[in-house]
């Protein structure tokens, strides 16, 4: 074919070229029978193929194939990045799933049905129906405590979770506190050690016995997982040392929150300190 | 209101991506013709056909010219539109023997079958800017080729296919069976299937080949230096057109589908030790690669080697370490993610540091 | 008294392995190496029983098996064929419930067991301490943390009581508490090993696998790393399994000795017995030559 003809016949598809969703059907059907066997064995990272999205690797592309192979017209999509949903990689996925799926979006964590997220949790709390998609850099906890696939996948076989439990008591010995500040390592369902993914540990507590289904995507590193609905999850914790989600010293500066995750700002006027909500929906919605 | 900030981030990103596509446009020379980079610039095209996995020269133009050169972002644009087409059929293995070769040479013996084809390289080129080309025209060209064609004798046939170099090591029992290599009854395909460890033979080849070249370079660079070496003589290495075979989905039939570029080399190693099965014998380390990137092919066969040595202590000797690091899709996105924000994970770190110095400062003991 | 562990018909085998292995090595014809498949027999068929209490020793040369009989009894390799029970009266509740096979007074074959259930046993019932640090210690962890590491493996999760039995431990193993909070590497050999011993302790192991713990290390230093798994054993009463080429250590530990060749046990008795008055020629040639 020569080149004009090539282009005219894909410049009048244009997007309408590809499938509903993007994704061909079947690297959906699979995404959905890895998410099927994920919510089997919660907290287990189930291998997927991983499709390369005309999104960067690193840039939610597990997260952005979960929601594409789950979306239906139907659907009602928020998408945010670090609480808030105008920030630049929420924007970049909501356009492309906008674009690919035809469905409406929302920013009230209450009217989504499915909700993507890049490193936090909403503050309100979500209900039953409602899917959670985390996107996802390293899928395995363990990688802090040994480097290779190989070696952690057996770890997890036979729950030879010691030197992860080392790496915490060593923190505590040294420091008097554990190092690890997000991306805080759990216990799924009593068994599987998992990470939550970037969340801070301020949003770990809303992953146990929670009414939503949480599905993990980590596309550059072809893992999914899940937490179905009423499962244990529980941050590694010592009887004499419990786990401590994050203190601020004051309220958001805006709404007055005081329950609620907050972003230090430095002013540029004068160098002062403020606190805002991270969640922007939720302030919103205390000051409307 | 201070921050609130992020809000308006919406109009930045549009703002950003038309600004992208000003400084694409905004010079006055005349638009690239994607014919021209197909043609002149064709060394990029096979590399970035070969990153992507997708053997499109049109295709991988397009994405050149839309990436403004850069050869990792055309690769990953590439390497997303591959994934949206369905799998209509696999191939035949390839007829390496039956290829049309433009270029063909052994380090290992100074004169084999058929002849060493030195053929378009840069190897025998002196590096000096050419200021000629300041002045570089159509009528230049031209007359360039006139003068070399006018030299050739028409009557000379290149042979229909060209015996294996290795064949000759391996006829003479100095080279590893093809049979005491892994069997596979069904190729690993890593475009459906996520790597699992240890990878097999096909899967460990098939990410190879699409790693990116300069991340393989480096460390097939690192073994020659001495990280895990294997001391390689290039047996043999090719490029040139081979045709694609593919079965008729019906009948079976076997039918030529057309014919695709691409560089082999084949890397005479370390031999093994001698065992129960026989005699020490040389080994072989494997590379193939779409397009002319005779550094992409020779570094993967070095790598297909190293990474056979069993317990080496080397990077280069770790399956694991190299094909988790060598594609450069994965590697460019990720390092690019950094540029996210992370306020978040970054207030949660503030936390904890501001936690950890109230407990006290570390013992220096404990260090 | 009834015997703390079994050991029945183990044997290792690494190649393919053929109908004429066994036939074909041992002592007999002075080879552990099949000459028809080439395989190595490491060890063949090799009965004991161990007592409560009890040291038992394994000597023999290099390439004898007497490593691979404690590397199996460890889970460490799979053996090719064998059975190894421990007597269920002993065992956490817990845990002899898991390991129950009918009505008997024994555990199931621990070889049939998976291996996450073998690392239950292993953290629950067994210590080990090995000739090289290297393996049985993290070098860059905290000596503390390498007792703890051990004890979290067990499901102990309290900090403080963690690093208490840690420091008791070191304690009794001559560690000064001071130095709890330094990593292994950097100490001596000889202290690097009481370490080990600690480690290998911490959870109050059933099973005690020492495996030539003083090979390498100067003599005087020997003598006191021996002192101290001596007066630990009558301390603790514990059953041990020691493996050491040297007549000298075995006499000093054990109550009872198998002397092995090639693959195979030659020779086993009193250690008093073995050493005054060996049978086997080849376990006088050993005793000749050592003492």
């Amino acid at each position: 074919m020569n080149l004009q003809a090539w282009r005219t016949q894909h410049q009048s598809e244009s997007l309408h070229g590809y499938n509903f969703a993007f994704l061909d059907d079947s690297a959906k059907k699979e995404i959905r029978r890895s998410l099927l066997k994920a919510v089997a064995i919660p907290g287990y990272q189930v291998p997927f193929s991983s499709q390369e999205m005309p999104v960067a690797r690193g840039w939610g592309t597990g997260g952005l194939q979960i929601t594409l192979s789950l979306i239906l017209p139907e659907d009602i999509l928020k998408v945010i990045d670090q609480g808030c949903d105008d920030s630049v990689n929420a924007v970049n996925i909501k356009k492309f799933v906008a674009k690919v799926a035809e469905v409406n979006s929302t920013t009230d964590t209450q009217a989504a049905t499915l909700i993507q997220t890049r490193h936090r949790i909403p503050e309100e709390p979500m209900s039953e129906g409602q899917i959670l998609v985390l996107q996802v850099p390293y899928p395995e906890a363990l990688r802090e405590v040994e480097p290779s696939e190989l070696e952690t996948r057996r770890m997890h076989a036979e729950g030879d979770y010691a030197r992860m439990w080392l790496y915490l008591y060593e923190d505590i010995v040294r420091y008097g506190e554990i190092s690890i500040s997000y991306r805080y390592p759990v216990t799924v369902n009593d068994h599987y050690i998992m990470d939550p993914s970037p969340i801070p540990r301020w949003d770990v507590p809303k992953l146990h016995m929670s009414e939503h289904l949480s599905l993990f995507g980590a596309g550059r590193e072809k893992r999914i997982y899940a937490i179905p609905p009423y499962t244990r999850v529980e941050p590694l914790e010592f009887e004499d040392h419990k786990f401590r989600i994050e203190q601020f010293p004051v309220a958001c500066s805006r709404c007055g929150s005081c329950n609620s995750y907050l972003d230090e700002i430095i002013s540029d006027v004068d160098g002062s300190r403020q606190y805002f909500c991270s969640d922007t929906d939720y302030c919103d919605k205390r000051c409307a | 209101m201070a921050y609130v900030a992020v809000k308006g981030g919406r109009q930045a990103i549009e703002n950003a991506c038309d600004l992208l596509s000003y400084q694409l446009q905004k010079g006055t020379s005349k638009p690239l013709g994607l014919d021209q980079i197909e043609e002149q610039l064709y060394l990029g095209i096979d590399r970035i056909m070969s990153e992507a996995g997708l053997y499109a020269p049109k295709l991988a133009a397009l994405a050149l010219k839309q990436a403004a050169g850069d050869s990792f972002e055309a690769s990953f644009m590439l390497r997303a539109y591959r994934a949206t087409k369905s799998r209509l059929s696999h191939s035949q293995p390839l007829a390496m023997d039956k290829m049309r070769v433009i270029r063909r040479i052994s380090a290992a013996f100074k004169e084999i079958p058929g002849g060493q084809i030195l053929g378009p390289t840069s190897d025998y080129t002196l590096r000096l800017l050419d200021f000629d080309l300041l002045e570089d025209s159509e009528s230049r060209r031209q007359a360039f080729r006139e003068k070399l064609l006018s030299h050739l004798d028409p009557e000379v046939e290149l042979p229909d296919s060209f015996p294996k170099v290795v064949e000759i090591l391996r006829r003479d029992g100095l080279l590893v069976e093809k049979s005491t290599m892994e069997k596979e009854s069904k190729p690993f395909d890593i475009t459906r299937q996520s790597l699992t460890y240890p990878a097999s033979r096909s899967a460990t080849l098939q990410s190879l080949s699409r790693g990116e070249t300069g991340g393989m370079l480096t460390l097939a660079y690192s073994s020659m230096r001495g990280y895990g070496n294997v001391h390689p003589f290039i047996g043999e290495l090719r490029v040139g057109y081979v045709p694609l075979v593919v079965a008729h989905p019906e009948t079976g039939e076997p039918y030529t589908v057309g014919e695709v570029k691409v560089t082999e080399a084949e890397a005479v190693a370390q031999y093994h030790d001698g065992t129960e099965d026989g005699p020490a014998k040389f080994t072989l380390g494997y590379g193939l690669c779409f397009g002319q990137n005779e550094l992409k092919a020779i570094s993967m066969a070095i790598l297909d080697r190293t990474m056979r040595n069993e317990e080496g202590k080397s990077p280069v000797e770790d399956q694991e370490f190299v094909l988790s690091h060598i594609d450069g899709i994965e590697a460019m996105g990720f390092c690019n993610h950094w540029k996210l924000p992370h306020y978040v994970d970054f207030q949660s770190s503030l936390d904890r540091l501001r936690r950890t110095q109230k407990v006290g400062e570390p013992q220096e003991s404990e260090l | 008294m009834e015997a703390l562990l079994k050991a029945r018909r183990l044997s290792k085998i690494f190649g393919p392995g053929c109908s004429l292995c066994n036939e074909s090595t041992g002592p007999d014809f002075d080879t552990n190496v099949c000459p028809h498949c080439h395989s190595v027999v490491a060890c063949n068929a090799v009965d004991f029983d161990l007592y409560p209490g009890e040291v038992l020793g394994i000597v023999g040369e290099s390439g004898s098996g007497k490593s691979t009989l404690i590397k199996l009894a460890h889970f460490e390799w799979s053996a090719t064929d064998g059975e190894m029970t421990l007597h269920r009266s002993g065992l956490p509740a817990a845990l002899a419930e898991l390991l129950a096979d009918k009505a008997d007074q024994y555990t199931c074959n621990l070889f049939g067991l998976s291996q996450f259930q073998q690392r239950q046993v292993r953290n629950a019932l067994m210590g080990i301490v090995y000739q090289n640090p290297l393996l049985g210690l993290r070098m860059n962890v905290s000596s503390g943390g390498n007792i703890a590491e051990r004890l979290l493996g067990a499901g102990w999760r309290h900090i403080g009581k963690m690093c208490d039995r840690a420091s008791e431990l070191l304690e009794k193993t001559e560690i000064p508490i001071s130095r709890m909070d330094e990593p292994p590497k950097n100490f001596s050999g000889g202290m690097q090993q009481r370490v080990q011993i600690a480690k290998a302790l911490s959870n109050n192991p059933l099973l005690l696998l020492l495996d030539e713990v003083t090979t390498g290390l100067d003599l005087s230093v020997q003598a006191r790393v021996l002192d101290l798994i001596r007066s630990l054993q009558r301390e603790f009463q514990l059953s041990m399994l020691v493996v050491s080429h040297d007549l000298g250590v075995i006499n000093l530990l054990c109550n009872r000795t198998m002397v092995m060749k090639h693959g195979r046990v030659v020779e086993s008795g009193l250690t008093d017995q073995i050493l005054q008055d060996p049978q086997h020629g080849y376990t006088q040639l050993l005793v000749a030559s050592q003492l």
